[in-house]
């Protein structure tokens, strides 16, 4: 049988139709599609698949039970490493993990390896209602704080192996970044939601409203008779570029924008939590978050989205599928620029005039690449003169967060790097006995599904920590 | 959810209420803040703590019906509950070596103002208090200031009770007269506490003030509350939930947290305009 060279393309809502919705963009594989997908795979001997992947999911095993047909066959073989498949399903960078290493990959375009993962995990969303088995509980508890990937990760894990896990977090409804940042019509919260009662089943208590640091210290949990505790608190305080105007009316970082629309549903007709919605806006950064960001505002009306980026596509760090999606929506994408001021409204006439401390533009300069850096990226230099402004009336500023000092500021002996980031060995330890950590945490903002690596290698650990304690 | 334990009206538009949260109870300390959701679909806004009783598991609110959420909360009635209570957030008001302080409160600001009052009482500070309220209808708290104050000074804008006049006008004769406070706290609206610190700014009396902007979550990670300190020349961004609500008064930029805070007051007077029509319609 010849080889189909390419992926087999998966249905979406049409650019023009999508740019006003909030319904998910890509709309999965039917089974049959699935199938002839599954059947690309070449199923080799040394899955080199399976290294691309953070979490190490047995995607051979789980292909082969697609091709077969046996859907149900297939969740159960991903769900022995990954707890949150039909999360990774849509937002992994696949092209950069597993389906980079793809022996596909070599002559012709790699399996959709992603693609099939999310049909799994949505047919099973779909067709099967039993609860998981609950394990026998193995008598130990853990405390496991924010319920981002990471700690639900590290959380699921844990509960599969009869431990007691009980998750804070500081905001009203579970699920961190994937509930405040990433946008309905990218990742839907009903699937998140379902996520999360799959590990309540588990025996997984959630706590919400508990802000670690404040309601309650780590030294308290101890005392409380947890005997390890996951810090997965994610990536904390919004970066600002500190060039003039970032104080005025209608600049929001990427964080708040987000969470507004997202978390606070203000993309709904009526919401209680009010977001600025038209006019034209320019989103500053070149990452996920900011191709969400200019995404939403589209969404939420805007006229003109522009994404102003100080280095070229070649360097643009977010996932090409996610450009593509932007540029097709109509994104007008403004690279080698950079912004030095923020313009705003003011009426030397009427100082009581409402419009006044409001955003009317930003300039920019031009820029071009030069030498690379330490990390070999060509170093953006602006270009002597060649300022412009581009009229909106938001901007939105996604360049990156630095971690949230609650944590570190609240227990004693926890050691952070110069960035703010919790310092962790190999096996997600820090610095304090039986605190483990992982995620943004550590790292500073990265992806899902490398939170969720660090979640599970953290669990593993505190299995290997805790274990010996049963047979004592 | 967490249940409300009590209710009553200050003034006609100031509520408090104690709200059963055990774990806010235990911690808060005076000039920390919570944040609050009515109902499930409903806004996260920040309440600075009144009071706290530990052994009843209850924090106490005061809050002003200036809003749709507002308006909602103070639908709520004795026994019921609202959807989510979170906190304590922000650093408590710092208290350590100051032996004598002027506390001065203005309008709703004052239920802020009396914990933080009450706080320096009991660890042995001499306190001056200076309430003020635009009229007699709108006084709130005026025994509990006299309790924990050694000296107590209440004001009104159109002097329907006590002395006439705004609270800077006692604070400056009191300065004038030679008075020496370690630390002035001033805690009500945005621009009296601007000019608490230009009274003070010549005697050279530190001046804490107590912001309360837009947040989200409260925790450092939405950056909404973010405000602009002059510190040495240099321009500053601190996020007020994370860093504050209490900063040094002399540096804030009121300015811009002004005009920061009218960012909503459009879509805000519309909200509240509906969700008053809304209950209007369920009562008649």
């Amino acid at each position: 049988m010849a080889l189909d060279p390419k992926k087999h393309e998966m249905p979406t809502q049409a650019p023009e139709v999508r740019a006003h919705n909030f319904q998910e963009v890509a709309l999965g594989y039917p089974e049959e599609t699935a199938i002839a997908e599954a059947a690309r795979c070449l199923n080799c001997k040394n899955q080199p698949c399976v290294q691309g992947c953070p979490v190490n999911i047995h995607i051979p095993e789980f292909i082969t039970k697609v091709k077969e047909g046996d859907f149900e066959g297939a969740y159960q073989i991903i769900t022995q490493t990954s707890s949150l498949p039909a999360v990774c399903g849509r937002v992994c960078p696949q092209e950069s993990q597993c389906e980079s290493k793809c022996t596909m990959g070599i002559r012709f375009e790699p399996v959709g390896i992603g693609r099939l993962e999310r049909f799994v995990a949505d047919w099973h969303n779909e067709h099967v209602q039993h609860a998981p088995t609950v394990p026998a509980p193995n008598g130990h508890k853990v405390a496991v704080v924010g319920s981002g990937p990471s700690g639900l990760t590290c959380a699921g894990d844990l509960a599969k192996k009869g431990y007691k896990v009980t998750v804070y977090e500081a905001l009203h409804t579970a699920g961190g970044v994937l509930v405040y940042g990433i946008p309905e019509f990218r990742l839907p919260k009903k699937i998140v939601a379902k996520e999360v009662e799959t590990l309540k089943a588990l025996g997984v208590d959630i706590e919400p409203n508990v802000v670690i640091g404040k309601t309650l210290t780590i030294d308290e949990l101890f005392e409380m008779g947890y005997e390890t505790v996951f810090v997965g608190s994610g990536a904390g305080l919004p970066n600002f570029m500190n060039i003039p105007g970032e104080s005025l009316k209608g600049v929001y970082s990427a964080n708040e924008f987000l969470t507004r629309s997202n978390l606070m549903k203000a993309y709904l007709d009526h919401p209680d939590t009010p977001i600025m919605k038209g006019g034209k806006v320019a989103v500053v950064g070149g990452g996920n978050v900011a191709m969400d960001a200019a995404r939403t505002a589209l969404r939420l009306g805007a006229e003109k989205v522009y994404i102003v980026y100080r280095r070229s596509m070649t360097e643009l760090p977010a996932r090409k599928e996610e450009v593509e999606h932007a540029e097709e929506e109509g994104i007008d994408f403004r690279l080698l620029c950079n912004p030095v001021e923020i313009l705003g409204y003011e009426n030397p006439e009427n100082p009581r005039d409402p419009k006044n401390g409001f955003v009317k533009g930003i300039r920019c300069i031009r820029m071009e690449l030069g030498e690379p850096d330490e990390r070999g990226r060509r170093r953006p230099v602006p270009v002597k003169g060649s300022e412009f402004d581009l009229d909106v009336t938001a901007v939105i500023m996604a360049i990156g967060t630095s971690p949230n000092p609650l944590i570190k500021n609240t227990t004693e002996g926890l050691e952070v790097n110069s960035h703010g980031g919790i310092i962790v060995n190999e096996d997600g330890l820090t610095s304090r006995n039986a605190v483990f950590a992982g995620g943004d945490a550590v790292t500073g903002a990265a992806t899902v599904i490398s939170a969720m690596g660090a979640g599970k290698v953290a669990a593993k650990a505190i299995d290997e920590y805790l274990s010996p304690k049963a047979e004592a | 959810m967490y249940k409300i334990a009590s209710k009553k009206a200050l003034n006609p538009t100031v509520t408090q209420m104690e709200i059963e949260a055990p774990l806010v109870a235990r911690k808060a300390r005076p000039g920390q803040f919570i944040i609050l959701r009515v109902d499930e679909e409903g806004e996260r806004i920040p309440l600075t703590v009144a009071g706290t009783d530990p052994e009843k598991g209850t924090v106490k609110i005061i809050f002003q019906i200036v809003g749709a959420t507002t308006e909602k909360l103070n639908h709520k009635e004795e026994g019921e509950s609202i959807q989510d209570f979170v906190g304590p957030l922000g650093v408590a008001t710092h208290t350590e070596g100051l032996k004598k302080v002027c506390i001065v409160g203005g309008g709703v600001g004052c239920a802020i103002a009396m914990p933080v009052a009450q706080e320096f009482h009991r660890l042995g500070a001499n306190v001056t208090s200076i309430i003020g309220f635009r009229n007699k209808d709108l006084l709130i708290l005026e025994d509990e200031f006299r309790e924990c104050s050694d000296k107590l000074v209440v004001m009104t804008d159109d002097g329907s009770y006590a002395r006439q006049g705004n609270v800077t006008v006692p604070l400056k004769e009191m300065l004038e007269a030679g008075e020496e406070f370690d630390e002035i706290i001033t805690i009500g609206p945005l621009i009296m506490m601007k000019f608490v610190v230009a009274a003070a700014k010549p005697f050279g009396v530190p001046v804490t003030v107590s912001m309360n902007p837009i947040m989200i979550d409260g925790t450092g990670m939405c950056g909404g509350c973010r405000l602009t300190l002059n510190q040495e020349g240099k321009k500053v961004t601190k996020f007020a939930c994370v860093d504050g609500p209490d900063f040094n008064g002399y540096e804030v930029d009121f300015d811009e947290a002004m005009s920061r805070g009218r960012m909503y007051s459009e879509f805000e007077r519309h909200a509240y305009e509906e969700t008053c029509n809304l209950f209007k319609n369920k009562e008649a």
